[in-house]
């Protein structure tokens, strides 16, 4: 990335608080981060930690009534909080598209997938029907999808969960759109056929030149495909850098605890899975100091202060240990 | 060698899906699980993981085959005779909510099967008896006491899995079917779940059928496991033999496919398969895996391979097995 440039993408300070039981509950707090030309970023956390609701903010799509959005977020130079839903309405679609987890949100049924994806081309440009369709099973081919000109002619229902899956993205990417967020994009899949759409993913850089924001609760899925990974828990950030260090030598307490908790595929199987005792806090109940200090085994008096997010080394890290010159450990595993 | 607690042998399960079609979800399904013995049943989508399970605790009955549990076939047990011995034999679900009634406490809820069901000597449980088992059972999965006077909705998705394991365990099954008991958690409530059942096993030395689509859960908690394509099983055996090094082609695709937390230097990886698994409803010919299959030879195309041994206590059902990497 050329440092010089303006981010694509820069994040800061974003807060979003939602009226819940009459008063009002900051279910996402202060999230900051940027995100380059051509750069994968994931977002990774557990349910409620707040990665849906960043990238319904970033795309306009809050629509709960009393909900209050406050920070900034910046795309290509342009203030995306407090945006008119107008302009947000031609921004979506041609400028930021998103996935989801159920393409069926996507489709609707009553229309083939390949007419739904003409239309959004020819709701962006003056195209006729028959260069839309061109376009259309051109796409669908580079999604990896057999015979496009015959799927292109089905209805949502009639393709397999990973033909609809990659039938979305070719829709999202139907007008070039310069920042694709794709919100748990392969949960519902297969793991062979995630594995295809995460190659999918990483292609979409070179061939399309476009941006993701990965959101997913699976460090698999991030370790496999992201640049640089931001790691939320209950609706802060808790630690953000480039994939590889973040995995190899996680920060925070709760990162490195999280990679802990996964059953190895390889090697020694632990006699007992490493657990994170408890549940992450509901919004409303988030404590004053760290979020994670009820959870944590490190917790100790500093940490009744909530800890700012700090530098050390590549990584940015929410957690007192570094500054008490207690880096954790790198992790050692095999693969 | 001790004998089986369940036995499935040659078990089908067919399905109408309207139009004269017919889909079969297991096609001819034989495995033997022993006292004690936790048997991972992976797959992806549509295999018939859920069918099986269903099966072997006749929730579903075949269409065809035999179920035997514990030396008695029960395929065909009218629902009378089959009562007294489904308490020896339990199943957990995936969602931990939809299997609660929100309108029933906890303590209600862990106690309807005592309150259903006789105890050893046939006679009801008096009020004592069900006190005392409920505290033994909370106990036992790790929730609180308190927790008998509140809703299911008061738990997180976690300790909500705990109180139907608890439901699970009220009549001291000897057998345990777990469908997905843990996909619906995050991976650090899982882990405390995983355990639990591990745990749960060595204290009670309970035996289970385990049903999971996340193969490093799989081999956690596994001393054996059977991998299912399309209704059928392709490869059974050991679970580190089966886990280290397959021997069909489908299962070393679903071990490459699986992302792990770990940065690669090596760069990106390839996907190991193409395409989708094919419709139930129309199977490939042959082999069931011929259309996927990176290795397929002309004959695979035409010849349904059988399971067998190919030499070192596995079962694979490949004409071409995958030469041991260990
Ligand atoms: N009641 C039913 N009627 C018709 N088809 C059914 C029925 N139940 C299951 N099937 C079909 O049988 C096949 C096997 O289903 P099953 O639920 O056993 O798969 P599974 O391996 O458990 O999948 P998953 O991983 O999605 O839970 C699927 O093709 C499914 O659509
Ligand atoms: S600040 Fe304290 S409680 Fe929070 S993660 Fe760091 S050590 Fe743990
Ligand atoms: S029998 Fe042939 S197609 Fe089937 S798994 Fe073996 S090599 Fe592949
Ligand atoms: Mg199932």
């Amino acid at each position: 990335m050329d440092a010089d440039a303006p981010p694509l993408l820069a994040v800061r300070d974003l807060t979003i608080a939602l009226p819940v039981g009459g008063r009002m509950v900051t279910i996402v707090d202060s999230v900051s981060f940027t995100l380059g030309a051509r750069e994968i970023l994931g977002i990774v956390g557990e349910s409620g930690s707040g990665k849906s609701m960043t990238a319904l903010a970033l795309m306009g799509l809050i629509d709960a009534p009393g909900a209050r959005i406050t920070g900034s977020a910046r795309f290509k130079g342009r203030e995306l909080v407090g945006l008119p839903q107008r302009a947000f309405r031609t921004l979506r679609g041609r400028e930021i598209a998103m996935i989801f987890q159920d393409p069926m949100t996507a489709f609707t049924p009553v229309y083939t997938v390949g007419w739904q994806i003409d239309e959004q081309i020819r709701a962006h440009g003056r195209v006729t029907r028959k260069d839309a369709r061109v376009r259309t099973i051109r796409l669908l081919g580079d999604m990896g999808v057999p015979d496009p000109a015959r799927v292109a002619d089905r209805y949502p229902h009639q393709l397999s969960g990973g033909l609809r899956q990659r039938a979305m993205i070719a829709m999202a990417l139907s007008c070039n759109p310069s920042l694709l967020i794709a919100d748990e994009p392969t949960t519902a899949l297969d793991v062979t056929v995630q594995a295809q759409i995460l190659d999918l993913l990483r292609r979409l850089r070179r061939e399309y030149g476009s941006s993701v924001l990965l959101i997913t609760h699976d460090m698999g899925v991030v370790a496999e495909t992201c640049d640089r990974t931001m790691v939320l828990y209950s609706g802060t950030i808790a630690e953000r850098g480039p994939t590889g260090a973040v995995f190899a030598r996680p920060g925070h307490p709760y990162t490195a605890a999280l990679l802990d908790s996964i059953p190895p595929l390889h090697g020694a199987r632990p006699a007992r899975l490493p657990s994170i005792p408890g549940s992450p806090p509901a919004p409303a109940d988030r404590p004053a100091g760290c979020p994670f200090a009820p959870r944590c085994g490190y917790a100790h008096d500093a940490c009744a202060v909530r800890p700012p997010l700090l530098p050390r080394g590549v990584q940015d890290i929410a957690c007192v240990l570094p500054a008490e010159g207690r880096d954790l450990p790198a992790r050692c595993v095999s693969a | 060698m001790t004998a089986p607690l369940i036995e499935a042998q040659s078990l089908r399960m067919e399905y109408r899906v309207g139009r004269g079609q017919v889909l079969r979800a297991l096609d001819g399904v034989s495995l033997a699980v022993r006292p004690g013995e936790v048997l991972g049943l992976v797959g992806e989508s549509g295999c018939g993981k859920s069918t099986l399970g269903r099966c072997l605790l006749r929730l579903a009955r075949p269409t065809a085959g035999r179920v035997i549990f514990d030396g008695t076939d029960i395929t065909a047990l009218p629902e009378r005779t089959l009562r007294p011995l489904r308490q020896g034999m339990q199943m957990v679900f995936q969602d931990s909510y939809a299997s609660l009634n929100p309108r029933r406490r906890i303590g209600e809820l862990i106690a309807e099967p005592l309150r259903v069901h006789r105890d050893g000597q046939g006679r009801r449980r008096t009020a004592g008896d069900i006190a005392a088992r409920l505290a033994e059972l909370l106990d036992l999965v790790g929730l609180p006491q308190a927790a008998l006077a509140r809703y299911p909705h008061e738990f997180s998705g976690g300790q909500r899995q705990r109180i139907n394991i608890a439901r699970a365990l009220a009549l001291s099954p000897r057998l345990v079917v777990a469908d997905e008991p843990v996909s619906a958690l995050d991976v650090s409530i899982q882990a405390q779940i995983v355990n639990l059942f591990m745990d749960l096993r060595d204290r009670l030395g309970l035996t289970y059928v385990f049903v999971a689509h996340d193969l490093a859960v799989v081999r956690q908690i596994s001393t054996r496991v059977a991998v299912m394509y399309l209704g059928a099983i392709v490869e059974l055996g050991d679970a580190d033999t089966v886990l280290h090094s397959p021997a069909h082609p489908y299962t070393a695709a679903l071990i490459a496919a699986v992302p792990e937390p770990v940065v690669s230097p090596d760069g990106d990886r390839a996907p190991p398969l193409r395409g989708d698994v094919p419709s139930p409803i129309a199977p490939p010919p042959g082999c069931r895996f011929h259309t996927r299959c990176p290795i397929a030879q002309d004959r695979c195309r035409t010849d349904p391979p059988v399971l067998r041994d190919p030499g070192d206590g596995r079962q694979v059902a490949c004409h071409f097995p995958l030469e041991s990497s260990a």
